[in-house]
């Protein structure tokens, strides 16, 4: 008898199992690349869409995104509603014709307080507005307290130069024997956009136009003088929290979301602040994530509800709370916040007003070329620093590569460069 | 009762099927997009490929784990062969726990690695206790590169010789045992009995052991992956990293096509060098 129940009970599971997925297309699929980890993506689920239309977030990789959204398109059967996504990610689909516009969106946010600015960067270089701003995030420098009695006699820890990094980096590895400077330089981590959005336009104002000129090479031998006193590990580091939290790191260069489980689980520990300045000043890299609605999506008045309940204020400032994405509308940050997210919310206003600060945007225009415009910088980095090669020729070499790169995909000039008609080029 | 004729070709259909359509499609696709330049025949990927700063480091480091490991690989496994058949009691317990490590994917098997190598990893931990370092030393970095290639070495040994064993396990076991004891008559020392009668008689298997293990070496990944990330560039990962990362699935699939080339090559020289003859093959 126990037996036949069991066997009911499965029947009945399994029956469950098949019927979900029915009864779940009745639901609204929310795509995004952001808040991937599984911890995050339960968050979004559990916290940010609480009183929002019933929704189902499901969370890709950039690349099979971008692979997803062509395929649906391609086969005529769209399930995706709405897409959340990285400035970047979303461009690709504008020529791909994957997006719907969301100006009666925009219309109905007008004061909520996003700054024209990112708006503008919405319409994605269209007369329409193509995603509406949902977080906003950027990369900072955390330092652990440990480290701060080593720092260089003048130096400020909240406006460092390469230089003064580097001193610090050198004060530090001959008083403890280790080299406590760290930047995720691993496969999975971010370390093209520290060359991108931080290296090369602190010393140049520029990210592609100048990106052999001798600003560039002096800047190139300041971080090679830099990576001598970087823990030799870093080329494993994907996420700078987890060397920071074994100690192995003192000072570590990462996206703020990629350091948050640090500085949650020991916020008395640490302080974040600016990345440090170059000959032109402190450039710095702006990450925008939006919210799209795909062409011919099954649900889209139903999108446009969860779009209008992700940029209320109260959940603007859970996301911040909860995954450490800033808010786009006007929010002011309560005083109450847990100590860590106050230490990123620290970081990102003095990064962002910083007197020096360059705002280095995110590669626009590139299309699916994203990734071999990331190559390139990342193997400038490696022939200069690892592989010890003459700086002059691998600037020469490499921007060869670039500059064929920006023909081929025919990207004007983005922040920091000078408008430029046409494909941006590379002097 | 007679069998229709057909019934064996009914029977292998479903999966001649299954092949064809998730393996020999793939295949045909993948070989047609290496050579796709964007408008028609290219050997532009081939190029990009070849030109790649890391391509010659990737081809060297493969080739040199494979020439390290297989033969350190095959030797372990004919030594543990032999010893299991020695054994007469516990054989099947000591058997049992040798091939533990098939059972474990390859990426758990790299990080099982990863976590008593690294840094702040159980073997830093235990040098440290018993006195021998005064602080955590770095064995997994482009800055010990001998270090971090016999790690790798090291976990796809721990990890694979398994699969060489059993092959070679089943091998030894259909021996017949008249050999030896003839050999044994006539005086013959241990050594002389592997070499005249376990060697060539364990060809065949030891022909399977080698091209399976080599096809699969020179597609190491995971366990690379997880130990060495970007100061160990391999073939395969190579591969990954121009469709992952720089999403240029051209490249990526000349990078597939040459291993494929590789392996065939590889398998190609096991079936001419060890040529089993006919009659031993049973």
């Amino acid at each position: 008898m126990k037996t036949l129940n069991h066997l009911a009970c499965a029947a009945v599971a399994a029956g469950a199992i098949l019927v979900a997925p029915v009864a779940k297309a009745q639901d609204l699929v929310f795509l995004s690349t952001q808040l991937r980890p599984i911890d995050e993506a339960q968050k979004v689920r559990e916290v940010l869409l609480k009183g929002a239309p019933k929704t189902t977030y499901v969370v890709e990789e950039p690349p099979q995104f971008a692979v997803r959204m062509k395929a649906e398109q391609a086969a005529g059967k769209r399930t995706i509603s709405l897409m959340g996504a990285l400035h970047g990610e979303l461009q690709p689909l504008v020529p791909a014709g994957s997006l719907d516009t969301v100006d009666d969106i925009a219309a109905k946010l007008a004061s909520s307080g996003i700054p024209a600015g990112l708006m503008e960067l919405g319409k994605l270089g269209t007369p329409n507005q193509q995603y509406i701003p949902w977080m906003q995030a950027t990369y900072v420098l955390v330092v652990k307290k440990a480290a701060l009695p080593f720092l260089p006699a003048g130096a400020d820890v909240n406006a460092l130069t390469y230089e003064q990094l580097t001193a610090w980096g050198k004060a530090i590895q001959e008083k403890t024997g280790q080299r406590r400077i760290g930047f995720p330089a691993g496969p999975k981590g971010l370390f093209a956009r520290f060359v991108q959005g931080n290296l090369v336009p602190s010393y140049t104002g520029s990210m592609v136009t100048e990106f052999r000129s001798a600003a560039a090479e002096k800047g190139w031998a300041d971080f090679k003088a830099l990576w001598a006193t970087v823990n030799p590990n870093a080329n494993n580091y994907n996420f700078m929290q987890e060397p920071l939290m074994a100690g192995e790191v003192w000072i570590a260069w990462d996206h703020i979301a990629r350091v948050k489980d640090a500085l949650t689980a020991e916020p008395d520990q640490y302080l974040v602040v600016a990345p440090p300045a170059g000959a032109k000043g402190r450039a710095y890299m702006p990450v925008i994530a939006g919210l799209s609605i795909a062409k011919d999506a099954p649900n889209r008045a139903q999108a446009a509800a969860v779009i209008e309940h992700l940029l209320k204020p109260a959940t603007q400032l859970a996301a911040a709370q909860e995954v450490g994405f800033f808010p786009v509308v006007d929010a002011p940050l309560p005083p109450d916040l847990p100590a860590g997210v106050k230490l990123l919310a620290d970081g990102v206003a003095k990064t962002q007003g910083a007197k020096d600060a360059i705002v280095a945007l995110l590669p626009i225009g590139l299309g699916d070329k994203g990734g071999e415009f990331n190559k390139v910088y990342f193997d400038t980095f490696q022939r200069i620093v690892l592989r010890n090669e003459p700086i002059r020729a691998v600037l020469d070499a490499q921007a060869e590569i670039l500059r064929s790169l920006m023909i081929q995909t025919a990207a004007p000039c983005w922040a920091p460069d000078k408008p430029s008609q046409g494909a941006c080029p590379v002097t | 009762m007679l069998q229709p004729r057909w019934l064996p070709y009914l029977l292998i259909a479903p999966s001649v099927a299954f092949l064809a359509a998730f393996f020999l499609i793939p295949l045909g696709q993948t070989i047609l997009l290496s050579f796709d330049g964007g408008q028609g025949f290219s050997l532009a990927n081939y190029a990009r490929m070849a030109g790649d700063l890391n391509f010659p480091t990737a081809l060297r480091n493969t080739f040199a784990l494979v020439a390290v490991v297989i033969p350190l690989q095959v030797a372990l496994a004919l030594v543990m062969g032999l010893m299991l058949q020695r054994m007469t009691r516990g054989r099947e317990l000591v058997l049992w726990i040798w091939t533990i490590p098939l059972g474990v994917s390859d990426l758990a098997a790299g990080l099982v690695w990863l976590a008593i190598l690294q840094d702040s990893g159980y073997l830093n931990t235990l040098l440290f206790q018993i006195g021998v370092i005064s602080g955590p030393t770095a064995y997994l970095n482009s800055e010990a590169p001998v270090a971090l290639f016999f790690a790798v070495v090291l976990a796809e040994i721990w990890r694979a010789t398994a699969i060489v064993l059993i092959i070679l396990v089943a091998g030894i076991q259909i021996i017949p045992k008249e050999f030896g004891e003839a050999a044994d008559i006539f005086g013959a020392s241990p050594w002389t009995k592997f070499r005249k009668i376990t060697l060539p008689l364990l060809k065949p298997s030891l022909q399977s052991a080698l091209i399976l293990r080599t096809v699969l070496a020179f597609e190491v990944f995971a366990v690379v992956y997880a130990l060495g990330g970007r100061n160990f560039p391999i073939i395969v990962g190579e591969a990954y990293t121009w469709q992952n990362e720089n999403q240029n699935y051209g490249v990526a699939a000349a990078y597939a096509v040459l291993v494929m080339v590789i392996s065939l090559t590889a398998t190609i020289i096991y079936l001419k060098a060890l040529r089993v003859d006919p009659e031993t093959q049973g």
